[in-house]
């Protein structure tokens, strides 16, 4: 079973050679710790996403791992340098076969 | 656009708790791409299209584009529909029932709050604009009871929090006025959008007094207080809070 959700890209579409820039990244996504329980004292499984790959052509230049203490919808803020123009391709896996993609593409002058 | 509210003159006291909030969190509620609601907005946007029951309708059938429509509603409720006083979840869910026949959405229900936050951020920057009128008055006047009314086994009233010690800390942290300006919020504590009446029984748990039911005549009652209350401040809907 795959589940999926939104997700939101912010981040220049142009930029010169060399020149800095900010890639924001949110997914929707509730985030279950795995540590809480039921009013009737049932454990509630974890459900989180467990980690976010950037890749640039084809090639992975950001990750990061989650764990149970992750907020819900995290947001990440990160720079690269831009050097050509291309695709970037965003990922995110979790627990229960959940996978969110997003791309953007940028230009590079 | 001053989408957040400053006092409003020098000579008007009333702050919106955006006032009260780190810096990182004002940026949080204003840019929609950091904003964690833009997702209950988007959901929200979804539905409004959606064909539903054995009418068929969906909210668009009738309303259209909702950034025309829905413009200025979130500003008006809670109001008399038929004689009754509903705020802005029941008015949706009276319209899922009567035109759409379909079931009503539970209150705080993921589905439910995404409506709410998609025709609220369609009055978003617009004042509040209540209308007091005689058929509205006892609402008013019970609202503002339950507003002054000591509860729970502290004892407290909205009041002695929110208007007389506003500003003052409470378990470190500042006491807003309590201005509904931002609802549907995404609270921070939360981890998710929530209502105005999910807050209001927040508080009322924290003062340790039995918190009336979604959707009440009590809580329905102090929501036209409080907005009332903050008439002309405009709505930042969906706000991000602490």
């Amino acid at each position: 079973m795959s589940k999926t959700s939104r997700t939101l890209i912010t981040m220049p579409k142009t930029a010169r050679k060399g020149e800095i820039i900010e890639i924001k990244a949110i997914v929707q996504h509730d985030m279950e710790t795995g540590f809480r329980h039921t009013e009737q004292g049932k454990l509630i499984p974890r459900d989180i996403i467990r980690v976010f790959t950037c890749q640039f052509n084809g090639a992975e230049i950001f990750k990061a791992d989650f764990f149970p203490a992750i907020g819900a919808n995290p947001l990440l803020i990160f720079t690269v340098i831009a050097t050509t123009s291309g695709t970037f391709q965003f990922s995110w896996a979790g627990d229960d076969g959940y996978l969110a993609i997003n791309q953007s593409q940028i230009s590079v002058t | 656009m001053l989408l957040h509210a400053a006092p409003s003159s020098a000579a008007d006291p009333r702050q919106s708790g955006y006032q009260l909030m780190s810096a990182e969190n004002k940026a949080m509620q204003d840019d929609p791409s950091l904003n964690p609601a833009t997702f209950a907005i988007l959901d929200g946007q979804s539905a409004w299209q959606e064909r539903l029951g054995s009418s068929n309708q969906a909210c668009a059938s009738c309303h259209g584009d909702a950034a025309k429509s829905m413009q200025g509603v979130a500003t008006r409720y809670p109001q008399l529909v038929d004689g009754k006083l509903m705020n802005l979840e029941g008015r949706i869910n009276q319209c899922r029932a009567e035109k759409q026949k379909v079931k009503p959405l539970p209150y705080e229900s993921k589905e439910l709050l995404s409506l709410l936050a998609y025709i609220s951020v369609q009055s978003k920057g617009m004042p509040i604009q209540i209308k007091a009128t005689p058929a509205t008055q006892p609402y008013l006047e019970a609202g503002k009871r339950h507003f002054n009314q000591r509860i729970g086994q502290l004892n407290l009233s909205c009041k002695q929090c929110h208007e007389e010690r506003a500003g003052e800390k409470l378990a470190g942290i500042p006491i807003p006025q309590a201005h509904p300006t931002a609802y549907p919020i995404y609270r921070i504590e939360w981890q998710s959008v929530g209502s105005l009446q999910r807050r209001l029984r927040n508080c009322m748990i924290g003062v340790r007094a039995e918190p009336y039911t979604y959707g009440s005549k009590e809580l329905t009652e102090l929501e036209l207080f409080l907005m009332m209350r903050a008439n002309g401040m405009p709505l930042e809907a969906p706000g991000v809070r602490p």
